[in-house]
């Protein structure tokens, strides 16, 4: 498993990590990101992880566990 | 032997590939050449948080020393190159040592277009990390700040030198309002209104004539007539791509690096990034997108097809760039402005927060702009491309405004 981490101090609601992976990050009302499911599978963590880096202010990680 | 991928230019498309290779399984060497010798650094926060100092140079940096040892990645920083053999596979560097290359990526963006009105001390652009530095120090000592051009940089300039305290803020642009191109003449005025709300001088539909020094500082000439004292003037008219290295090469240049939907300039040879221009899948164009999220996307798709040559993918960009302007975020998506009709659906707060929705002739929806609503932007983006009418996207973007307590939508 790898667990997704996201600073929502740091978020600014760009919402590329929606747009890359609609099943593990969303926006609340405030536009702030949300973690849908904060651990992932080893399969999906590649996929994942391209979503976290498309953040343009870096405030997703996923780091395996 | 193992595989070398070169790859030229390290700010975030340079980065994202080589992150990309690793995360594709490539296994063979990565190097990243750059002309500067600062770590790779992203761009965006040079006209917003760095430059008004919210946030350092480590925020902004994209790779540092550790972290491109542990990926594998080698870093040759502060080397520019200086011309490329295709056949030969080879690149020059600028004290002619030569670099051998399986695949090479050209990722050195573009550069700001000079002032044409000369430069002398006080009249800044604003592109790498020494501008915004220098920039940021001369705001420091206060105005009156110019700022010629009216686009992205410029109007964030204007912005975050007010929220800086600079009192005396003058924004000038031929075009009748900031950003007319992207926003259409409607959303164009509501920016323009927005900066003059916020203190700034507005002055559009006027060009510039000319920059003089005198003893007391610049004054800036406008073709009405009417001058402007500066102690700062900054030039945001745009940015050239960086493709002048390769012109002894044989690829096909043409306001940057021409390039096939998988990102390949030739073979072996792609580009990614502001210098690439690539084939539009809607527009029928090539087009050279100078945007955050569209080098991203094209970093990791360029790294996929050297790393699984088997089976290369195409680009599939959806436009998408954002601008934060006093507290406010805006966000456009595909095709927007111009002469399109367009339709403004109010969001949850409806005095700060909106989106404009635009359609082509056939009232097929053809993109957005939304403004502090992510989540509107969110609907907009995954539908551009798609095949729905401009009145369905309307329905779902109202959709997403909150329900009241009473149940009546806002
Ligand atoms: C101030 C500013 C604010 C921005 N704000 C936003 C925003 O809010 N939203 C958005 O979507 N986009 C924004 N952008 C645009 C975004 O930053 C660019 O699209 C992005 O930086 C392009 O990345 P790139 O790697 O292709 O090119 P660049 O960032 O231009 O990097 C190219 C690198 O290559 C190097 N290089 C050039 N020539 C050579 C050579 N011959 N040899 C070696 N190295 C070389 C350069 O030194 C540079 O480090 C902004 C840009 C600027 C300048
Ligand atoms: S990409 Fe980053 S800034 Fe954008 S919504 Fe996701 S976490 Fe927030």
């Amino acid at each position: 498993m790898a667990v997704v981490k996201a600073d929502p101090g740091l978020c600014q609601g760009y919402a590329n990590c929606v747009v890359a992976a609609d099943d593990v990050f969303d926006l609340d009302d405030d536009g702030v990101v949300v973690v849908l499911r904060d651990e992932v599978e080893e399969s999906e963590k590649d996929r994942v992880t391209d979503a976290a880096r498309s953040c343009p202010v870096s405030a997703l990680v996923v780091e395996s566990s | 032997m193992n595989p070398v991928t070169v790859i030229v230019g390290s700010s975030i498309g340079g980065v994202r590939t080589a992150q990309a290779l690793r995360a594709s399984g490539y296994d063979g060497e990565v190097l990243l050449v750059g002309e500067e010798t600062a770590l790779p650094y992203d761009k965006p926060p040079l006209s917003k948080g760095l430059l008004a100092g919210k946030s350092t140079v480590e925020d902004i940096t994209l790779l540092t020393e550790e972290a491109a040892a542990e990926a594998g990645i080698r870093l040759v920083p502060g080397r520019a190159a200086t011309g490329l053999d295709v056949a030969g596979r080879w690149i020059e560097l600028a004290d002619g040592e030569r670099l051998r290359f399986d695949d090479l990526v050209i990722a050195t963006g573009a550069r700001a277009r000079p002032s044409p009105w000369g430069g002398m001390p006080g009249v800044h652009v604003l592109r790498t990390l020494g501008d915004a530095e220098a920039l940021a120090r001369d705001l420091g000592k206060g105005g009156p700040l110019v700022v010629i051009g009216a686009g992205f940089i410029g109007a964030e300039v204007a912005a975050t030198a007010r929220d800086m305290g600079v009192e005396d803020v003058t924004l000038v642009d031929p075009a009748p309002a900031p950003l007319h191109g992207v926003l259409g003449p409607e959303l164009a005025d509501w920016c323009a209104r927005l900066h003059a709300g916020n203190g700034v001088t507005t002055r559009f539909g006027v060009g510039v004539d000319g920059i003089d020094r005198s003893a007391e500082g610049l004054l800036v000439r406008l073709a009405d007539g009417k001058r402007f004292p500066a102690a700062t003037v900054v030039v945001g008219i745009g940015a050239v791509p960086c493709d002048d290295w390769l012109r002894s090469s044989c690829l096909r240049l043409d306001d940057g690096v021409v390039c096939d939907a998988y990102g390949r300039a030739a073979e072996n040879v792609y580009a990614v990034g502001d210098v690439a221009r690539v084939p539009h899948p809607r527009k029928n164009a090539l087009v050279r997108a100078e945007h955050w999220t569209s080098t991203v996307e094209q970093a990791a798709r360029v790294a996929h097809n050297i790393a699984r040559k088997e089976s290369p993918r195409a680009h599939e960009p959806v436009e998408y760039v954002w601008s934060d302007q006093y507290d406010n975020t805006i966000q456009i998506t595909g095709h927007t402005g111009g002469p399109l009709s367009a339709v403004t659906v109010p969001g949850p707060d409806p005095g700060r927060a909106f989106a404009r929705l635009y359609a082509e002739p056939d009232g097929s929806f053809a993109g957005a702009v939304t403004v502090n609503w992510p989540r509107a932007l969110i609907t907009c983006r995954k539908a551009v491309g798609s095949a729905a009418s401009l009145e369905e996207i309307r329905g779902s973007v109202s959709a997403k405004r909150p329900v009241t307590k009473t149940g009546a939508r806002p």
